[in-house]
């Protein structure tokens, strides 16, 4: 009786998505275009916190040694910085390397290599490079450099100089991350209701099968299941259809990307996220399919 | 079975549709009911199906106040009563096959019941060639036809028929009311509304009289007389 039932209501909730076929394709259709909207809302959180977290790892400080400083007290002062659960790397750089690096970042002006000529020596000194997991942090990283019993070897730290970028730099991702977060809700919500209304639309065009189906002794659940299905089989093939397109889509898009980020390839991303945005399409297509005909038909089950 | 006590709808100050009007039908009671157009039986047989609710007064069908039913079990009342309805209410989407089929498989009938029932009920009306048409593709006696065979395949225990024969030729209404009646003779209820003077006449059954809302006449073997 059940399995009877149940075949019926397959059928029927079939029937009306392959027979309504222009109904059926504007609900699909703007299904597609909902979830490929969520889709690219979810990519455009991946590329953006890939860029929030590259630029705040380009961020860093610099613990200028002295000269008479001993290698050992340097290496202790290093260990007890990489101890600080707010770094996250720590560099040594000599007074050779920096003074490498600094002739390759001026190879092009004679004038500041011929300086360092005229002196003589290499003027520079060592330092520690100092990355941190958040920049908000480096006050907290600097005010220790300035209480640790080493701080007799240290020079200067270049935070104070950088304070204001740091912080600056810190809010604007903050913002950023905030505003990207509003913008794809906010999106999110509009492309939903787009759809949501789109399904009550659809259904809309059946009122009149509703109240023949209620005045002919059909119990709420036999009306309703076919339109559940139907929303179930609108919003589970809009997912499927969405997920085939992404494939050579995220493919093409991939390299175009990589020109403006380097480093992030957007294909990669989706194939490192292939079940979660596979999970996240079906969840929302067969969730907004089913939830926007139950809420659609409840109104003409009333006859 | 049925009894409309005292009953009154009111759709608006100017639009007094049924006004204190009371009635009784037995079980196994062939009843027509005639009157002018808007004189409201329509109205009563909306009541009578939970379509409407009374201003004042109370609808019982099987001791049951039909008001105080609840939506969720409509549906137990509405398989009861086979409606043929004044505009069909056919379902757009279904073929004439699946407009009576789905009245079965509401009723729980198995796959193999409607198979063996519908083509029955088509031939019954004379359709069994048109069963894979739907309703858009049907004349309006047609659709008709179709409507009368769904309120008649599950058995009802109550047949409600607006106006049934109203789009019908003569030949076609002949074999309605004679498959009205003959269903009647089986212990079927029949509740009839039509305009057709010579069916009333020819039925030579109770005749209830509306005018203006009200019953004025309620005979036994009565006559179109308005």
């Amino acid at each position: 009786m059940f399995t009877a039932t149940l075949q019926r209501i397959v059928r029927s909730g079939w029937e009306k998505f392959s027979r309504d076929t222009s109904s059926s394709s504007a609900a699909l259709l703007v299904m597609v275009i909902v979830l490929s909207i969520v889709t690219s809302l979810f990519f455009l959180q991946g590329v953006g916190s890939f860029l929030i977290q590259s630029l705040r790892e380009s961020v860093d400080v610099s613990t200028f040694l002295k000269d008479s400083a001993p290698a050992e007290d340097i290496e202790a002062l290093q260990q007890s910085l990489v101890a600080l659960p707010e770094v996250k790397e720590v560099a040594y750089v000599s007074k050779e390397d920096a003074l490498v690096q600094f002739m390759e970042r001026h190879k092009q002006d004679q004038v500041i290599l011929d300086s360092l000529d005229a002196i003589g020596q290499n003027p520079l000194l060592a330092s520690l490079n100092i990355k941190a997991w958040d920049p908000a942090s480096f006050g907290k990283i600097t005010a220790f450099l300035e209480t640790t019993p080493l701080a007799s070897i240290i020079q200067n730290v270049d935070f104070h100089e950088r304070a204001p970028v740091i912080s600056r730099l810190a809010a604007i991702t903050s913002g950023v991350r905030t505003g990207m977060l509003g913008g794809s809700i906010f999106a999110g919500l509009i492309a939903v209701l787009v759809a949501f209304n789109t399904i009550r639309l659809t259904i809309y065009s059946s009122k009149e099968e509703i109240e023949v189906m209620r005045l002919v002794g059909a119990s709420n659940m036999f009306i309703r299941a076919p339109f559940l299905l139907q929303g179930i089989i609108v919003g589970g093939l809009a997912s499927v259809i969405t997920f085939t397109l992404l494939v050579p889509l995220t493919l093409f898009l991939s390299s175009k990307l990589e020109t403006f980020v380097p480093q992030f390839s957007l294909f990669e991303y989706f194939m490192n996220n292939f079940f979660m945005i596979l999970f996240l399409q079906l969840f929302v297509g067969i969730g907004l399919g089913v939830l926007s005909s139950l809420i659609a038909i409840r109104r003409y089950l009333k006859v | 079975m049925i009894s409309f006590q005292k009953v009154t709808k009111i759709y608006s100050p100017s639009s007094i549709a049924l006004s204190d009007v009371s009635f009784e039908v037995k079980q196994g009671e062939f009843v027509s009911f005639v009157g002018k157009s808007g004189a409201g039986k329509t109205t009563l047989l909306r009541l009578l199906c939970a379509e409407e609710r009374a201003t004042q007064g109370t609808v019982f069908f099987e001791d049951q106040d039909v008001a105080k039913i609840p939506a969720s079990q409509l549906s137990h009342l509405r398989r009861k009563i086979g409606t043929v309805f004044q505009d069909y209410k056919l379902l757009h989407s279904k073929t004439a096959y699946e407009n009576i089929a789905y009245v079965m498989e509401v009723m729980g009938a198995t796959d193999t019941e409607i198979a063996r029932d519908v083509p029955g009920a088509l031939e019954i009306v004379g359709l069994l060639s048109r069963s894979h048409h739907y309703p858009l593709q049907l004349s309006g006696g047609e659709k008709q036809r179709v409507a009368i065979a769904r309120a008649l395949i599950h058995r009802p225990e109550v047949i409600v028929a607006d106006e049934p024969t109203g789009n019908l030729d003569p030949y076609h209404t002949a074999d309605i009311i004679r498959l009205l009646v003959k269903i009647n003779e089986l212990g079927t209820t029949v509740i009839l509304a039509t305009h057709n003077k010579e069916v009333i006449n020819h039925l030579g059954k109770r005749v209830i009289t509306i005018e203006e809302g009200r019953v004025v006449r309620d005979e036994e073997r009565g006559k179109f007389i308005l």
